[in-house]
């Protein structure tokens, strides 16, 4: 990894009572027990930072951007335009203009295939997904092979959760185009290997696109460095606000790519002859995007980026494995996902306890998981299961939240012991 | 606030655990499956009607303990009564779960250990899925039931 990236150069110590502090959510009960959130996979919770931001904005330097002349518009223009350059940082990304803003992971995924896809795709054409996808990364490509006849083939994944590369090597031919992949699966936690897979794409002539939705919030990412083609973020999941995100892209595929959808703001001149797009980036921000939001996901980026990715990545890792350990000392508990290369998501069963079961459990003793298919049904269908229990862990959890996790499960088989 | 205990009955976990009349029978006369995508819950209701009476009523399936517990305990409520019993066990029984002031009615019998799933919300389509795909059987409708 480059060794100056900016982005994971923290300013304040990690501390995690102090961090907890920054979350106003965290000293709420439930059922007159605290709170200890166990979901930050599905959404993250919000700092005060990000709070703050969305108010101020409203209540001080609200206008719509890129339209008016006058002082409000311009310079809520500004902070929208500055949140580019906030994740132009986060990612490492060259250019401010190869940042897209979306309102959301799955949006993004959806651009590049109506947009780069429907462009450049024939009947044939391969794209290579993985069995850890997220159904965000499985069905924009499906509604693309609709309409193209391209090909789908999945990278599969051993009981583990781990990618098979040599299956990979094998997958990829001269009329694979595209290998669309997550950088951190949402019910396994294993983090594949990018760079290599980015690599072993490019030498066969074929494009990599990665989806960065549980990555981002939990690892220091370097988009030149892993040299991929498209990385996607979700603001959500990265403590910023929902129907939020952006779509990394290198400078030179936005330029040749069409627009996604059509409107306002995307265009340089309109008749009803012929009408002149806008450069890049805004050629793909039709209409009135999340204004407010996206400069509050800028101040979400800066909590983060002030925190270190690295030391998030670090503490996280710790949380992780005190998880793992304490759980697995549980007779009837059952880990989903033992890949070496594994981020802060933790999938478990425990004996032959319906996860719904367990979730309500749980949610009375105050733990808040995420119980379900995890929307990767191909995945659980391969590993042979309905359905899991899921804990991930985010910036703001301890040690303690994992003893208190444990105790819970420990309840669940009382119960149905 | 409910406790645990007035959802997960002895009853509802005995039953989740060994479920009675589970299986497929020999010869099926009339079947139905329901499926709630929520959260993956799938049950078949094998259903055999003679005389405008359940004969015979078995299931099978995968899902939580409350839904698991609900059809084990659906096949023996309605094996035996006529399909119109059947129909206003699953009225009561849905007006258990969805009401706030209903109590249990004599008609629901062992059925009235479910009067805790209300304070549940998102639990109560786990406990109507069985019955949902009950009433599809005797209708013998042949499209699958799902509870979106
Ligand atoms: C791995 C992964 N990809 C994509 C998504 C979709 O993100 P969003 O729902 O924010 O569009 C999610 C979140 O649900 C996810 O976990």
């Amino acid at each position: 990894m480059n060794a100056v990236v900016v982005a994971t150069k923290a300013k304040r110590p990690f501390d995690v009572a102090r961090i907890r502090a920054d979350f106003p959510i965290l000293a709420r009960t439930v059922y007159d027990k605290p709170l200890v959130f166990l979901d930050s996979a599905a959404s993250a919770q919000k700092p005060r930072a990000v709070i703050d931001v969305l108010s101020r904005t409203y209540e001080n330097e609200y206008a719509n951007i890129h339209r008016g002349v006058y002082y409000l518009s311009q310079k809520t223009t500004d902070a929208f335009e500055a949140a580019r350059e906030t994740a132009r940082r986060l990612l490492n990304a060259r250019e401010a203009k190869e940042i897209v803003f979306v309102r959301g992971g799955t949006e993004a995924i959806n651009l590049v295939a109506q947009s780069w896809g429907f462009a450049n795709l024939k009947a044939g054409d391969e794209v290579v997904l993985t069995e850890l996808e997220h159904h965000s990364n499985i069905v924009p490509w499906q509604l693309l092979r609709d309409r193209t006849g391209i090909v789908i083939r999945a990278i599969p994944v051993d009981e583990t959760g781990t990618l098979d590369m040599d299956a990979y090597a094998k997958l990829l031919n001269p009329r694979t185009k595209l290998v669309a992949v997550t950088h951190c699966s949402n019910v396994t936690g294993t983090v594949p290997p990018i760079k290599e897979i980015a690599r072993m794409a490019h030498a066969q002539g074929a494009l990599v696109l990665v989806d960065g939705c549980q990555s981002a919030p939990r690892l220091a990412i370097d988009v030149q460095d892993l040299d991929c083609d498209f990385y996607v973020v979700t603001g959500h999941k990265l403590y910023g606000p929902s129907g939020t995100g952006f779509l990394y892209g290198k400078a030179e595929l936005l330029d040749a790519m069409p627009p996604y959808q059509g409107g306002g703001g995307m265009i340089r001149r309109v008749s009803f002859e012929r009408t002149e797009y806008a450069e890049v980036p805004h050629r793909f921000e039709a209409g009135t995007p999340n204004i407010a939001g996206t400069i509050g996901l800028a101040a979400a980026m800066d909590y983060v980026m002030d925190l270190g990715l690295d030391a998030i990545e670090r503490h996280e890792a710790k949380v992780l494995d005190y998880a793992h350990k304490r759980l697995s000392e549980i007779n009837s508990v059952r880990i989903v996902g033992t890949a070496k290369d594994k981020a802060s998501i933790l999938s478990f069963n425990i004996g032959e306890v319906h996860p719904h079961d367990v979730g309500t459990i749980l949610d009375r003793e105050g733990v808040a998981v995420r119980v379900g298919h995890h929307c990767a049904q191909p995945l659980m269908d391969k590993l042979g299961l309905v359905a899991t229990v899921r804990a991930s862990f985010g910036v703001y959890n301890t040690m303690e939240d994992v003893d208190a996790l444990c105790a819970a499960v420990q309840k669940v088989q009382r119960f149905f012991g | 606030m409910s406790d645990l205990r007035d959802l997960y009955q002895e009853v509802i976990v005995d039953h989740s655990k060994r479920p009675r009349n589970f299986g497929k029978p020999a010869s099926v006369h009339q079947h139905a499956d329901g499926h709630n995508p929520l959260c993956g819950d799938t049950v078949t209701v094998y259903l055999t009607v003679e005389g405008g009476k359940v004969a015979e009523v078995s299931f099978e399936g995968r899902g939580c303990a409350i839904s698991m517990a609900s059809a084990s305990l659906m096949t023996e409520a309605v094996k035996d009564k006529t399909v119109a019993e059947a129909r206003a066990i699953f009225e009561h029984f849905h007006r258990l779960l969805t009401g706030k002031d209903e109590f249990p009615d004599d008609a629901l019998d062992k059925l009235a250990v479910f009067e805790g799933v209300r304070d549940y919300p998102v639990r109560v389509k786990c406990a109507t899925l069985p019955w949902h795909t009950l009433v599809a059987a005797l209708e013998s409708r042949a499209e699958a039931v799902s509870t979106e």
